[in-house]
């Protein structure tokens, strides 16, 4: 890995998003907006909202950094930068580290944004420590840049790349035990379920959120750490220095 | 000079035996979509020049260069660049690209572009600002990429391969859309990279840029029709221009084997 490479790719990286005013705004207000209707709208019920509001704060990043991702990678892909890129000098690895700087950085700002307004101005309780939340957020921030980074090979328009949201992202919401606890789907979901990383990511969050700092948590993070890595390994295997 | 009929033959008159070949290409095939657009050609670009390589669009131009930048996957053949096989990790540093669509990123300025690839070539700041220079953008360097007209997109594309001083600069139509002053001073600007010893291989379909180059490699449908300097070519055909050439070796049976 070459740090000269991966700091001038991160910080590209982030001079684009700097410069798509709406983008930025996008990424840091949907998600504090969102949380605010959703505090009102469980008004009447607010175990609710502190139940479910945290694992939500720390999953926001995931949803929008996969989007970011695999858009901003379809780009390269089709402008022809990465062919550019991949006749230099420049190994694999090193995109695949700016991206992930790049994204980390991004995920920061949003989750410490959607923390601060989420557990300070509307008032939602944790058990656990609120710095312990932005951190999985941010792991969750890498989680969805790497499987947005894989899933980008798959796509050859933007139009296919947004519909992979709801394609790999909003079913896993929906197995993960966010809406409905695991133990009462249909049992093939439930095993379903067992195999899908976000899984993982709400669950961690979850024990958090309860002030449960046990081993599960740990195995949770390692759970999800392994697919950021699989998904990248992944992920830099579509990236292709000859093609047809 | 070669003493057959140099209609029946892809001609080989220009390659000069003092300067080793810059790419050497042995029975090269190509497939692409199904279609052998390169059903096995040799070629050989000699150094230190400037190297058109013309054909009408389909001919397999820029399916050849792919290959020899070694971004194409090939079926067979092999194609050797300043010694070394197309594509090896050692070339990436002593090649480079531009391809025909200008390939920089749309939402950065001229310069942000510039620097971010000299950053990733570890080119120096200088070669920044040399590049600007070379391709005339000084007036657009803090202008936004996407905004650029055709032909300073291209142009931006193209002051990204002069960074970090590659040995081999492989351009792909790189004057399509220039207005004919730009396009003088980018010949120029290629003899001037060729005279410090860089090698050029430039594919065109405009003929009349035949004459401004060292070396011609005329294409036909994924053949090798000539490889001449363009004066030897102009004699062995007995023609007055490179259009006519091209058409005197159209109309010959090329493949007599």
């Amino acid at each position: 890995m070459n740090r000269r490479i991966v700091l001038a790719t991160s910080s590209r990286i982030l001079r684009q998003l700097r410069r798509d005013r709406r983008s930025l705004a996008l990424v840091l207000l949907v998600p504090p907006v969102l949380l605010t209707l959703m505090k009102y709208a469980f008004e009447g019920q607010p175990q609710a909202f502190d139940r479910i509001g945290p694992p939500l704060v720390g999953l926001f990043p995931l949803t929008l950094m996969f989007v970011i991702t695999s858009i901003a990678m379809l780009r390269e892909r089709t402008s022809g930068t990465l062919e550019r890129l991949m006749s230099m000098p420049l190994a694999k690895v090193d995109l695949l580290a700016g991206y992930g700087l790049a994204f980390a950085v991004v995920g920061t700002v949003q989750a410490t944004v959607t923390s601060a307004v989420a557990f300070g101005l509307l008032g939602l309780e944790t058990e656990g420590a609120v710095w312990l939340v932005v951190l999985l957020a941010i792991g969750n921030a890498l989680l969805g840049m790497a499987l947005g980074l894989f899933v980008s090979a798959f796509a050859t328009s933007e139009f296919q790349a947004v519909q992979f949201m709801p394609a790999a992202i909003l079913p896993q919401f929906l197995l993960a035990g966010l809406v409905v606890p695991r133990e009462q789907m249909a049992r093939p979901l439930e095993w379903l379920s067992a195999l899908l990383p976000l899984t993982y990511a709400y669950d961690a969050l979850a024990l958090v959120a309860a002030g449960d700092l046990s081993g599960r948590l740990w195995l949770d993070v390692g759970v999800v750490a392994g697919c950021i890595v699989l998904a990248l390994v992944l992920g830099a295997a579509t990236l292709r220095r000859r093609t047809a | 000079m070669p003493s057959t009929d140099p209609a029946t033959q892809p001609a080989r008159a220009g390659i000069a035996e003092s300067t080793p070949a810059a790419v050497q290409v042995r029975g090269l095939s190509v497939r692409r979509g199904g279609r052998l657009v390169l059903p096995g050609i040799d070629l050989d670009v000699r150094g230190g020049v400037v190297t058109g390589l013309l054909g009408p669009s389909g001919s397999g131009k820029t399916t050849l260069i792919r290959a020899i930048v070694g971004v194409q996957v090939i079926e067979g053949g092999t194609v050797q660049v300043l010694g070394e096989p197309a594509g090896s990790p050692g070339l990436r540093r002593r090649v480079a690209y531009v391809t025909q669509t200008p390939s920089v990123y749309g939402d950065l300025t001229v310069t942000e572009n510039l620097r971010y690839f000299a950053g990733v070539l570890g080119a120096p700041p200088a070669s920044v600002e040399r590049a600007v220079e070379v391709t005339g953008l000084r007036q657009q360097a803090k202008q936004i990429a996407g905004s650029l007209s055709g032909g300073e997109c291209s142009r931006a594309s193209l002051a990204v391969a002069l960074l970090g001083d590659p040995e081999l600069i492989v351009l792909d139509e790189p004057t399509v859309g220039l207005d004919p002053a730009l396009r003088r001073d980018l010949w120029r600007t290629f003899h001037d990279l060729a005279a410090r010893g860089a090698s050029l291989i430039v594919s065109t379909h405009v003929m009349d840029e035949a004459d401004r180059c060292d070396e011609l490699v005329l294409m036909r449908e994924g053949r090798v029709a000539a490889s001449a300097p363009p004066a030897a070519l102009l004699e062995q055909t007995r023609t007055a221009s490179i259009e006519d050439a091209f058409l005197a070796l159209a109309a010959s049976p090329t493949e007599a084997s």
